[in-house]
């Protein structure tokens, strides 16, 4: 047998990667179960990324459900409180071509906080049952307030409440959240002085 | 004698100094009228505790610190409180801010003030306190609160105290007067800032283009046998804390260090003397010497003024002419701002107020495309890619931004001040420095709201279990006692029996 197999390098050949192919796989069967990861790293990673506000405007219920979404191939671009940096992160790390947001799920706005007219709120914890994040302190026919700094501007306790008493008003306001703008010279931005002259005088 | 070394970049532009006159304190104009922000300095904003209505007096606490990285304020000078309210403030946004107004009465009746006798055998916990209550902060420009400043520096271990004189940028002569004017206070108040923080030496350190307050410094430093004055070539902007580290010592703060992890405090020589007058006098930050300055004025010139005094009218005392002015800066020419409404206030970090002519720092020109020429680079004194920071900044790639140092920038401007191509480099630093520090702090909000999230997702889960279990248990019990054969309707039916034929056999 073994003077057969000698005698013919092809089957000398065929043999060594057979055997081969043996090792190697029992190799890699023992390392995916040795070493098996719990749960899907790229999801994690994916929810990392996104603005956790708990929305749902994606359609999914929360954060992690859509991040698990996008992680089996779902599109990146359905999340407005995340917008376009969101989009452009993902795009990155999954490295995708970046699309605009779908304006199916809302259209990017300045991130806000939910404020109680607590003179009119009635107690009935409806709000309190709505907050993904545990934001709303309150009981039972007693006033109901947000803690400012866990909201997450999600929105989702407006619609429940029976006597409308919640206003979303914009969370960064005032001076001590202003930074510089961009310059708005990148866009006047041409190489040609004579170009720039014309659009000077027309401006 | 120090030996001195030299820094990486940094420029020459036209100095100017000469025209705001150093050396001479010129007493400004009292207001009608005082506006002083609640915010004068870096930190949370203090909180006011006079109401509309109240009469106050010189040196009286009218708003209190609120958390720890907070300093008070105080009125400069009796009068009335006439108004608290959102008010335009010195800041480059332009945005408005609470400020307390006070309508001076013209009496300027102060409170009684009481100094600490004896610093030296008084603890440094109770120094500190002085010196927070007494609403010191940085006066060179950043307003960091000086306590805090201190205390934190004071556990890293400092070895020495460098007193920042440069004042390397344009214009400004506020420090070269109060050097010149008040050395002897200086000496003093470092004297104390040394104490606090256990340094044994301390350094003046002064541009050699300030010749008349190297002397004064001299002169008033021989006293003091731990303090040397050191004098260095002049170049914009040695003046800056890590640039003048490596100049005096040759060392580097690391990338996203201060100072004090090198065992070095940096103070300006105003804010030596507001800690002097508030542990030698007791008196409060009430007051500061400001350049006013600029070709648009009769009279430029060093003025004593009242914290809270509008701009116009200061500008009115030293003779503003208002149409030849092309803009208004505080600041210097170099890192200030335009003032967008005559009506804001001085405040702590006030060390400059420009008023230039067209002709004298004319608007800028339009940005052209970048050429890479590198000139940028060589000028940056952080030894930074200001190139590549400023296509990081346009992509807002923030990765890379991070990745290339941007947060060691110190927004001085040489960079756009060499530019061939006009681009206000800077001001994309300073907006994608913002963007950062912004997106760091929505990375923190968002793991916070993940994680509270979370928790409820678990919470929602085990209460949904615990429900299921109990309904699981009792359906278990219900069916346990049908197969057992005691059912209690049977067990009901058949203890009336019982007990009716029980009646039956009595009777």
């Amino acid at each position: 047998m073994l003077d057969v197999i000698a005698s013919n390098p092809i089957l000398l050949a065929l043999a060594a990667l057979v055997g081969m192919a043996i090792l190697f796989g029992a190799l890699l069967g023992y390392a995916a179960v040795r070493f098996e990861v719990e749960g899907n790293p790229l999801s994690d990673q994916i929810n990392a990324i996104l603005p956790q506000t708990q929305c749902g405007q994606c359609g999914y219920p929360g954060c992690r459900p859509y991040a698990e979404a996008i992680a089996e191939g779902d599109a990146i671009n359905k999340c407005p409180p995340g917008g376009e940096d969101t989009i452009q992160s993902l795009a990155n790390l999954l490295d995708v071509e970046p699309e605009p947001l779908n304006a199916e799920h809302g259209i990017e706005a300045e991130p806000t906080v939910a404020y109680i007219r607590e003179a009119e709120c009635i107690g009935c914890t409806k709000c309190i049952q709505a907050c993904p994040v545990d934001a709303i302190l309150g009981a039972a026919k007693l006033m109901h307030t947000v803690i400012a700094d866990e909201c997450t501007g999600c929105d989702l306790c407006v619609e429940p409440c029976p006597v409308d008493c919640i206003d979303m008003l914009p969370r960064k306001s005032g001076i001590q959240h202003w930074y510089w703008p961009l310059p708005d010279g990148a866009s006047r931005d041409h190489l040609i002085a004579t170009d720039r002259d014309a659009e000077q005088v027309a401006a | 004698m120090n030996q001195i070394f030299n820094i990486h970049g940094g420029i020459h532009p036209p100095e100017r100094k000469e025209l705001s006159n150093p050396g001479r304190v010129i007493d400004a104009t009292t207001p009608s009228k005082l506006v002083l922000p609640i915010t004068q300095h870096i930190g949370a904003p203090a909180r006011p505790i006079v109401e509309v209505g109240d009469a106050v007096l010189g040196g009286q606490m009218i708003a209190e610190a609120q958390g720890p990285v907070s300093v008070p304020v105080h009125a400069p000078s009796s009068g009335t409180v006439t108004a608290i309210e959102a008010r335009a403030v010195p800041h480059a946004s332009g945005l408005t801010d609470t400020c307390i107004e006070i309508t001076l009465d013209g009496l300027d009746q102060s409170i009684a003030y009481e100094g600490v006798e004896d610093w030296r055998a008084q603890s440094k916990t109770l120094l500190l306190e002085r010196i927070r209550l007494s609403g010191v902060t940085g006066l060179g420009g950043a307003g960091f609160p000086t306590a805090i400043k201190l205390a934190s520096d004071r556990d890293k271990g400092i070895h020495t105290l460098i007193i920042n004189g440069t004042e390397c940028e344009p214009y400004i002569t506020a420090d070269d007067t109060v050097m010149q004017c008040f050395a002897q206070q200086i000496v003093e108040g470092s004297e104390i800032l040394a104490h606090i923080v256990g340094a044994q030496t301390v350094l003046f350190a002064i541009e050699d283009n300030k010749p008349e307050a190297t002397d004064a410094m001299r002169q008033a430093a021989a006293a003091l046998d731990m303090a040397e004055v050191v004098t260095f070539p002049t170049k914009y902007p040695s003046g800056g804390e890590k640039q003048l580290i490596e100049i005096l010592l040759n060392t580097q703060v690391p990338s996203g260090g201060i100072p004090a992890d090198l065992g070095v405090l940096c103070q300006n020589p105003s804010t030596a003397i507001a800690v002097r007058d508030a542990i030698i006098d007791g008196r409060p930050l009430t007051h500061r010497i400001t350049t006013v300055t600029g070709m648009s004025l009769n009279e430029p010139g060093n003025r004593r003024v009242m914290l809270g005094t509008p701009i116009g009218e200061l500008l009115a005392h030293a003779g503003f002419h208002a149409e030849q002015a092309d803009r208004v800066l505080h600041g210097g020419p170099m890192m200030g701002f335009a003032v967008t409404d005559l009506a804001m206030p001085v405040v702590k970090i006030t060390n400059c107020i420009l008023a230039p002519t067209r002709s004298e720092i004319p608007p800028p020109q339009a940005q052209q495309p970048c050429i890479r020429c590198g000139m940028c680079a060589e000028a940056c004194p952080a030894s930074l890619l200001p190139q590549q920071l400023y296509w990081y900044a346009r992509a807002k790639d923030q990765e890379q931004l991070e990745r290339h140092n941007l947060m060691d920038c110190i927004e001085c401007g040489a960079c756009a001040y060499v530019c061939p191509s006009h681009i206000p480099l800077v001001q994309y630093y300073r907006s994608a420095k913002g963007a950062l520090r912004e997106a760091v702090k929505e990375q923190v909000r968002s793991d916070n709201s993940r994680g509270r999230f979370e928790a409820r997702q678990t919470r929602l889960e085990q209460e949904a279990a615990a429900r299921e279990a109990k309904r699981a248990a009792r359906k278990a019990a219900a069916e346990a006692r049908a197969q057992a054969g005691d059912d209690p309707v049977q067990a009901a039916i058949e203890r009336a029996k019982a007990k009716k034929a029980q009646q039956e056999e009595s009777s």
